[in-house]
């Protein structure tokens, strides 16, 4: 198993560390249990990321994925936040070890959960498709 | 600084052990088989490493078969001696609950083939009680192997009390010592051995060679079938170059082991007492009945795969149990074996020292790991909740 220099750069100085105490929207996802929790806060503005900044407990690759995917939203307007996908972050980072994809897809249900927490709270409307109970992907880390 | 901690996983090949090999990767290139000059000098090298490696562990020249590495020795052991036994109707093995996957792996297909095992516990302290040995064993059981020293924990085993007890109710005890060989002083007859693996490449010797000793009058099937290198046993032509460097490598570490011993546990519990001074730390395994250099803590709220990659950006090179440096979805069976919630064994941290490693290193790495582990936490969600659970929040 290799990372990439990418992974390394990330991991080794990530971005957006840190939590943001009036954050707009804040997800957690994961589990100790797993070796893995990934928290994020968002600040949002007129509908705008302007600050995210994120919580990680877990492997190398959990970190740069974290650290890559708030670079990618911050200062995205939300709607377009959500679209982000795991193979997106991954394609940012040039590539993750095949054992290791699991961690960005983390990043990617974190994203959403701190959006929905942000939609929850200011009582904006949406399409629950988007908020499926879609950790299956993130089970498997645990059974498999 | 570069300081090398994993000599648990393999070590640097010895000058002493290189120099020897040498000769036989150049002139002395003969098959050991063929009469003329150069290939007896060949059979000289295997004389003299069979020799060699069976005087440091007190076995006959004739009891010591060469094989691929530990785990070769390990599989070739207990399915050996399975089958053997299970014609006489006994099919039931004992182990640990914490060997090296060479052995659980191994009776894990041998349950599929219709054996039944017993996984005896190893407690808090990662140390297999006599007594459950001696309850395990029934009317049926085939073979008794018990590791002498765990390759993550590094604890020690009390294997001439389990042979012993083997021995009085007549089952053959088999002993994974890739660990142990090299690194504590050891005599197959007196501590009731009937099998031993071990693994060149954790003494520095090369890596690729391995032997398995088995006392006179066990019977196993032949592991390979064709000439009649290892009393036919074992066919193939010999990597006399790889024997002769596992047998020097060996040589070398058992005329110093007692320094050797004395110098790596000084350093060992400098490392051990200087990491535990660190906030909610744990040392895994019973301190004193650990390999000389064995250090394996537990720091709460960080995960050990990010941990020994900021090591390593420093110099470090050590290992963890956490599921993430596995690639598998589970930490290590060792540390859950010895009662480790998942969260802690995720944040173990093996360093494995040599008797090269210096003070020096052992205070670098006493410097490198405490910012770690506190950047690690930092941003641990996981950290956070336990120090809300525990009111410092
Ligand atoms: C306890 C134990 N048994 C077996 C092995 C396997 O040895 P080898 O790598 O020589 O096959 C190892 C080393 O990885 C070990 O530590
Ligand atoms: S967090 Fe466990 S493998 Fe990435």
């Amino acid at each position: 198993m290799e990372y990439s220099e990418k992974v390394m750069e990330h991991f080794a100085r990530p971005h957006n560390v840190g939590k943001i105490e009036d954050a707009d929207g804040v997800g957690e996802v994961g589990n100790a249990k797993c070796g893995d929790i990934m928290k994020m806060y968002i600040k949002v503005d007129d509908g705008i990321i302007t600050d995210v900044k994120f919580n990680t407990y877990g492997c190398a690759s959990a970190i740069a994925t974290s650290s890559m995917a708030t670079d990618m939203i911050k200062g995205k307007p939300v709607s377009e936040a959500l679209k982000l996908t795991n193979k997106a972050v991954v394609e940012a980072l040039d590539g993750l070890p095949a054992v290791k994809i699991h961690c960005s897809v983390l990043a990617e249900e974190a994203i959403k959960a701190a959006v929905k927490d942000y939609y929850d709270k200011n009582g904006i409307e949406y399409d629950k498709e988007l908020f499926k109970e879609d950790s299956c992907h993130y089970e498997h880390h645990h059974d498999a | 600084m570069k300081v090398y901690a994993d000599n648990a996983a393999t070590t640097k090949l010895s000058e002493k052990a290189l120099a020897a090999m040498m000769p036989y990767l150049t002139e002395t290139f003969g098959n050991a088989s063929s009469l003329y000059d150069i290939g007896q000098q060949a059979h000289h090298g295997v004389q003299f490493a069979r020799q060699t490696v069976a005087e440091v562990i007190g076995a006959d020249t004739n009891e010591v078969y060469f094989t691929s590495g530990g785990s070769e020795a390990d599989n070739w052991a207990i399915k050996g001696v399975a089958e053997v036994m299970a014609k006489k109707g006994k099919k039931h093995l004992i182990t640990s609950a914490f060997e090296h996957h060479a052995v659980l792996h191994t009776m894990q297909k041998l349950e599929k083939d219709g054996f039944e095992v017993t996984y005896l516990p190893v407690y808090e302290n990662g140390i297999v009680k006599v007594e459950d040995v001696k309850n395990a064993i029934r009317e049926d059981t085939a073979l008794v192997t018990i590791m002498y020293a765990n390759n993550e924990i590094g604890t020690i085993q009390p294997i001439a009390e389990i042979g012993k007890v083997c021995h009085e109710k007549g089952v053959i005890f088999h002993t994974d010592a890739v660990q142990a060989v090299g690194h504590l002083p050891i005599n197959v007859k007196e501590q009731n051995i009937d099998m031993l693996s071990m693994s060149g490449h954790k003494f520095h010797g090369p890596k690729g060679i391995g032997a398995l000793y088995m006392r006179k009058g066990i019977r196993i099937p032949n592991l390979i079938e064709g000439g009649a290198q290892e009393a036919g046993k074992r066919a193939g032509t010999e990597a006399v170059y790889a024997m002769v460097g596992m047998a020097t490598a060996l040589k070398d570490a058992n005329d110093n082991l007692e320094s050797n011993m004395k110098k790596m546990s000084a350093l060992r519990d400098r490392l051990i007492d200087g990491l535990l001074k660190i906030d909610s730390s744990r040392l895994n395994g019973d301190r004193n009945c650990r390999l000389p250099g064995n250090v394996n803590i537990s720091f709460e709220g960080v995960e050990g795969e990010s941990l020994l990659l900021y090591l390593d950006l420093q110099g470090v090179s050590a290992s963890s149990g956490s599921a993430c440096t596995s690639g598998s979805l589970d930490p290590s069976h060792v540390l859950l074996a010895i009662g480790l919630p998942h969260e802690v064994a995720h944040g173990s941290l093996r360093l494995s020292l040599c008797e090269a490693n210096t003070e020096e290193e052992i205070d670098y790495i006493i410097e490198c790991v405490p910012p770690i582990i506190e950047r690690l936490r930092s941003m641990s969600p996981l950290w956070e909740r336990i120090q809300k659970e525990r009111g410092n929040a």
